[in-house]
């Protein structure tokens, strides 16, 4: 019986290995019950895609996303420079991460303190992995032909200009994508950006999260693709807020990818 | 010929070049305020965007219908000005339409496009007037927008109005003694639209006619001189701050927030890793984070007086849209009006920055800064690409790292970061654990 593996970077290095990609996991990926399943999800396909890959393991720590967004740099930079550390130390070069917050801040704010990776976000991998033919999609699986709808992360989409990879692996699955009126530039946030994640809303007449699945909803799809943590979280909740969960379902995108499959 | 009306205009193009010089420098020195930036990196890319998002409106045209009528007044007002070369030199010298004899019938067919483009200015002021007073358009009725704002705005509106007005009577009276051989008056082929009005002026004698041409002439040559000095008082600073602003647009990825290399330097010396330039304290270390308009880089404040108050960005904000008091446009409204009540208390002689008030607390309030999910959205919505998150985090930064005044739930997870290095409060031993199920389950 074969089982999947999860390479450690330190076990990589104790065997004399380098594995191709450092796969990011993050916080959420870690540590919320939810969004464990994704990372899960991308580790069987990277099993069977047979990607050489490893990951930090307990040696990972917060990117310190949140703490820069809420002010405190000190704390941001203290974060990011013990991770420097740590991947430069594995010589890392190449990074994948389910997360566009981590994407964000390893790609865009860790060369100013010395570390500088390429950096992909997980949509883009598993577009390459497709356009390349190594993901063998079904295409009969249980998306087929349903609605289904993209919601894009700021932290994707506006801060760094991916829109298309997250919408050309939807599309690979064979189902009708359904867009939002606020799509791509205009996509309208989840409400969990800039370390709203971590705190209750200011004073309003309405959540950030139900007015954005109000819209996803008036699509008519059945599921939700995300490809961020926090929006997986928010929109979830927006969904169970509007008594919808039964018909209608959120996903990430490696989820998605993974059904397919069949793993 | 008498040549006062050529001193008197002298006079007046002369006092309304002094006032604009002082004008300008009053505002050069307010966006001075701020910390010095330098952002000359990547000089073709800055031209190209330059031309593209400012000369060619590119991001207007999200937004289909306003973007068409702010296009012909943009127009109309570049090509416009063109014959305000015509008024100034012949103004000067006392000719009239200098420009006639050398361009001949092509001087007719230019004034065509002149009053076509006039006309065009006066259908599409009064859509905006309507569509800020009848139509009540949202973002132009936010709070930010009560008082002076509105009005500033309708202001513009109705001196463009005139003045164009000012155009076509001119042209009509003209045109008419130019018929009737009065001397001095160059007959063209035929105005078509001044052509309209003509009748409302056919009773008039000769005299009574010259002096209507010559109202209208001064009055629209005033009238422009007038509107330039209004223009640096007014959100209309637009018209030519757009260039400079988009030239140092922001050119990073959107995401990207600045680096603090001061708070690297002693992240790297309380962690023993070796610190560039030595280990010696800086001369001066500055404030943390932005509290009042001087802790701001100068291009946040150029900015501030670029903003036109459209609200576009105020529009797509989640936290506005969802009845938040944070408004985009009103940060960048702040961050000008502080900026001015700044530079007018140091002309004269007053406090400046030591009046016992600041941006941050006087202007802007902690409620709104944290309302932001950084989410670019105003960012990507400025048609003159204003950066007001910038200006937002920089605030959140001397709020956390000089007041420790985030708030408590920001805290806890500040503190989680610190001992568990996660924002929640888990174990880090237990990082891992996600993988052990996978590890023990069979692939397919």
């Amino acid at each position: 019986m074969s089982t999947y593996k999860v390479p450690t970077m330190a076990e990589m290095a104790a065997s004399g290995e380098s594995p191709e990609i450092l796969f990011w996991v993050g916080c959420a990926g870690s540590f919320d019950d939810r969004y464990r399943a994704v990372t899960q999800a991308f580790v069987k396909i990277l099993n069977k895609v047979g990607v050489s890959f490893a990951v930090l393991g307990p040696e990972e720590a917060c990117t310190g996303d949140p703490a820069r967004r809420a002010g405190n740099e000190f704390l941001f930079q203290m974060q990011a420079v013990a991770n420097i550390q740590v991947m430069n130390g594995y010589n890392v070069k190449k990074v994948v991460t389910a997360c566009p917050h981590c994407f964000n801040t390893i790609k865009n704010e860790y060369p100013a303190l010395g570390g500088d990776y390429e950096v992909i976000h997980h949509s883009q991998f598993l577009q390459q992995l497709i356009n390349e033919g190594k993901v063998a999609l079904k295409g009969g699986g249980e998306f087929k032909g349903k609605k289904i709808t993209f919601h894009d992360s700021c932290y994707l989409g506006r801060a760094n200009d991916v829109y298309e990879a997250p919408r050309e692996v939807i599309k690979a699955l064979d189902v009708e994508l359904v867009e939002m009126k606020r799509c791509r530039t205009k996509g309208l946030c989840c409400g969990a950006g800039g370390a709203q994640m971590f705190k209750e809303p200011e004073e309003g007449k309405k959540d950030i999260n139900i007015e954005r699945t109000e819209e996803a909803l008036s699509t008519g799809a059945s599921a939700i693709a995300v490809g961020c943590p926090f929006c997986l979280t928010m929109m979830t909740d927006g969904v169970k807020n509007k008594d919808r969960e039964h018909d209608v379902k959120v996903y990430d995108l490696a989820e998605m990818i993974a059904k397919d499959m069949g793993i | 010929m008498s040549i006062l009306p050529q001193i008197a205009f002298l006079l007046i193009f002369a006092l309304a070049g002094f006032f604009l010089y002082k004008r300008v420098s009053f505002l050069k020195r307010n966006i001075m305020l701020g910390k010095g930036e330098t952002r000359n990196d990547q000089p073709e890319e800055r031209w190209k965007t330059m031309l593209l998002v400012a000369l060619g409106q590119k991001k207007m045209f999200k937004r289909i219908i306003p973007a068409f009528l702010h296009l012909l007044i943009y127009v109309a007002f570049v090509i416009i000005n063109l014959e305000v070369l015509e008024f100034i030199i012949d103004g000067i010298t006392g000719s009239h339409r200098i420009f006639a004899p050398f361009l001949g019938s092509f001087y007719g067919v230019a004034m065509n496009i002149f009053e076509f483009l006039a006309i065009a200015v006066l259908v599409s002021c009064v859509a905006f007037l309507i569509r800020r007073n009848v139509m009540k358009v949202e973002r132009f009725n936010k709070p930010e927008m009560k008082g002076w704002p509105a009005m500033d705005a309708n202001l513009i509106l109705v001196i463009e109005i005139i003045l164009m007005f000012a155009i076509l009577t001119m042209n009509a009276t003209d045109q008419i003694l130019a018929t009737r051989g009065v001397e001095g008056y160059t007959l063209l082929n035929g105005l078509f639209f001044s052509d309209m009005i003509q009748p409302l002026f056919l009773n008039m004698g000769d005299g009574t006619l010259v002096a209507v041409e010559r109202f209208a002439w001064w009055f629209h040559i005033v009238g422009i001189l007038a509107f330039a000095i209004y223009v640096t008082y007014s959100k209309h600073l637009h018209i030519f701050l757009a260039f400079p602003n988009t030239w140092y647009s922001n050119l990073k990825p959107k995401g990207e927030i600045q680096n603090m290399p001061e708070v690297t330097k002693e992240v790297n010396m309380m962690l023993g890793m070796p610190v560039e330039g030595g280990d010696e304290t800086p001369a001066e270390i500055g404030r943390f984070g932005a509290k009042d308009v001087n802790d701001l880089s100068w291009v946040n404040i150029m900015n501030a007086y670029s903003c036109t108050e459209c609200g576009r960005c105020t529009s797509e904000c989640p936290a506005n849209l969802t009845g938040k008091k944070l408004s985009p446009r009103k940060i960048m409204m702040d961050v000008r009006d502080r900026a001015e009540e700044v530079g007018k208390s140091i002309d004269l002689g007053g406090p400046g920055l030591e009046d016992g008030k600041s941006l941050l607390g006087d202007y802007i309030t902690k409620e709104e800064i944290n309302a932001c999910t950084s989410c670019n959205a105003c960012v990507e919505a400025c048609p003159v690409n204003i950066d007001p998150l910038s200006i937002i985090l920089q605030m959140r930064r001397y709020v956390a790292m000089e007041e420790s005044g985030t708030p408590a739930q920001w805290n806890a997870m500040f503190q989680n970061m610190e001992t568990s290095f996660s924002p929640w409060k888990f174990a880090p031993t237990d990082r891992f654990n996600w993988a052990d199920q996978l590890k023990n389950e069979e692939t397919k």
